[in-house]
């Protein structure tokens, strides 16, 4: 179902009136009021004037994770807190974190599009939504939780952790779609299968899986082991939160952006420039609509590339494929890009490999080292040496073929990977330290 | 003629062996044979107790890595030439043996060999042929 046919399936033509008419205003009112902004823009000889049509969308300055660190907590909201209704804050691995601020009409911005984004994945009124994204200061929980109850959904609050609970609720309470972390929507499986739970006779029909990069093996997996269909949904808190972008359960290919409220652009990192339709690069995004906090061109560090193909369900919004990683979890290993995703999609192509892993970097000497922990399952174990070294063999020849590099692949117990509760651990990167 | 054995995944790190067969006495699960095959990434430990069942479902619930799977028990008079006549008729027969480990009675008289092959069926029919003795499962517990 099509949430709002009105504006997802507005003719490119109108759609892109609506929107040089929304960032004029945008650029209009950044300019006047935020300070930092105006600084940039007279630096790069840039006036609210010289934005007359969407290409001229190039010539404005990018914004940077550092730049809303500069100006933490509130030095980039356009209007006074007292026309803030809430704040969200991303969680910092260093240092400060980022803070994003929303007036009564953002959050019914968000609740909107959220709402399409669940309407994407076919949930609908008397469905039973798990929402195990985390509530509190990440955007996961409270976005997706009122985007639901938009919806007419039922809302079932039940934010991370505790996951015995969280299948007996969904046991009892008859949940029939999953919002979480893919990865934790892995342990949820695992945990069932530990308690003697059989998925397949649960109500779970879809699973919304987002807030970090996951491959289409892993999709296979979890939608095996969960009996559901997983869908894909893309957001960050800084354009505002999780319903920026969803995939449609018609294709699964690829996550429709709500460019009405939020405009995409892929870049070159390395040179910021803007990349030819399809290409592959960074993601870019200007939020046309938002009033607290809007950014303009953010630069998001997540690879993936646009497809302006129409879809088989109707939208006319262009999609985004599925986030192959970031350029800050991209590994350089002896010259060589490595994507955890990818690795992932080589562990998940093999029978019998538990989608858990571990990817250790060193540097011994001058040459970088990697290290992939793989658990051993009991329908990998043989009692006899030269399988189990046929299995890492064959692991380590995969990963060779797809990223060019030669791994140590380590065999370790089950379980004693770390489980996620969130966002799964994927890297330790000891090079840095 | 056949015996039940386990198998267990270890890490290569210490404390894991005193794990298991902690788990395993206090659950009062005796050990007959054990062996472990060690390479410089990770071992496997095999074993042979009174309780394959019970052993098999303390070490899952312990969180390891187990595999089932049948040896043959072979015994043998503990003396000299006592294991090359085995391995003699088994490679005239061209019987490739996976792994064989071995230990010796209490009575101090014989020695036990067990032996995993690809093919136990044929290895059996070839071994008693031989007049060798083949001890059974019931026996081998109770050793
Ligand atoms: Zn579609």
């Amino acid at each position: 179902m099509i949430w709002n046919e009105e504006f997802e399936t507005l003719p490119r033509e109108q759609l892109e009136i609506l929107q040089i008419k929304r960032l004029k205003d945008l650029v209009e009112r950044v300019y006047y009021r935020v300070k930092p902004y105006r600084e940039k823009m007279d630096a790069a000889g840039i006036k609210p004037e010289h934005i007359k049509s969407l290409a001229d969308l190039q010539k404005l300055p990018f914004t940077t994770k550092d730049f809303l660190r500069d100006n933490y907590p509130f030095g980039l909201f356009t209007l006074p807190l007292d026309q803030v209704v809430r704040v969200h804050a991303s969680s910092g691995t260093t240092g400060k974190p980022t803070v994003v601020g929303y007036t009564k009409r953002d959050i019914e911005t968000w609740a909107e599009v959220m709402a399409r984004a669940l309407a994407c994945g076919s949930v609908q009124r008397g469905d039973v939504v798990h929402n195990a994204y985390g509530y509190g200061l990440f955007t996961g929980g409270l976005g997706a939780h009122y985007g639901a109850e938009r919806l007419g959904a039922t809302v079932i609050p039940i934010s991370g952790g505790q996951t015995k609970r969280q299948i007996m609720i969904m046991q009892d309470f008859g949940s029939t779609v999953l919002l979480s972390t893919p990865s934790y929507a892995l342990n949820i499986a695992e945990t069932m299968a530990d308690m003697g739970v059989d998925a397949s006779r649960l109500s779970l029909r879809v699973g919304i899986f987002g807030a970090e990069p996951w491959s289409e093996n892993m999709r296979e997996e979890v939608e095996k082991k969960l009996g559901l269909k997983a869908i894909d949904i893309y957001g960050l808190s800084e354009i505002i939160g999780p319903g920026v972008s969803m995939e449609c359960i018609e294709a699964q290919h690829g996550m429709h952006i709500f460019e009405d409220h939020f405009m995409p652009e892929i870049i070159d990192p390395d040179t910021g420039e803007v990349l030819p339709m399809g290409e592959k690069g960074e993601l870019v995004f200007t939020t046309l609509t938002k009033q607290a906090f809007p950014l303009i061109r953010y630069r998001t560090k997540d690879i993936t590339r646009l497809i302006a193909e129409p879809c088989v369900c109707g939208r006319t919004f262009v999609r985004m494929e599925k986030i192959t990683g970031r350029t800050d979890d991209m590994l350089i290993i002896r010259g060589v890009n490595v994507f955890p995703t990818q690795v992932e999609h080589v562990l998940m192509g093999i029978e019998g490999v538990e989608p858990h892993y571990l990817i250790i970097v060193n540097r011994e000497g001058s040459m970088d080292t990697m290290e992939v922990q793989v658990e051993v399952s009991e329908q990998l174990f043989s009692d006899e040496v030269k399988n189990l070294e046929k299995l890492s063999k064959r692991i380590q020849t995969e990963i060779k073929d797809l990223i060019g590099s030669t791994c140590k692949i380590t065999l370790v117990e089950p379980k004693t990977i770390q489980r996620s509760e969130g966002k799964a651990k994927r890297v330790i990167d000891n090079r840095n330290i | 003629m056949k015996v039940d054995q386990i198998a267990v995944f270890l890490e290569n790190k210490s404390g894991r062996l005193a794990a298991i067969t902690k788990a395993l006495s206090d659950n009062n699960i005796n050990i007959r044979a054990l062996s472990v095959a060690d390479t410089a990434d990770f071992g496997i430990l095999r074993l042979i107790v009174d309780d394959t069942e019970k052993a098999t479902r303390v070490l899952k619930e312990e969180g390891f890595t187990v595999g089932k799977g049948v040896v043959i028990a072979v015994e043998v008079a503990d003396r000299p030439g006592g294991l090359s006549r085995v391995l003699a008729v088994l490679h005239e027969a061209e019987i490739n043996v996976e792994y064989m480990y071995a230990f010796v009675e209490k009575s101090g008289e014989n020695a036990v060999l067990i032996f995993r092959f690809d093919d136990p069926d044929m290895a059996i029919t070839i071994l008693l042929n031989a007049g060798i003795k083949i001890l059974t499962g019931e026996e081998v517990r109770s050793i």
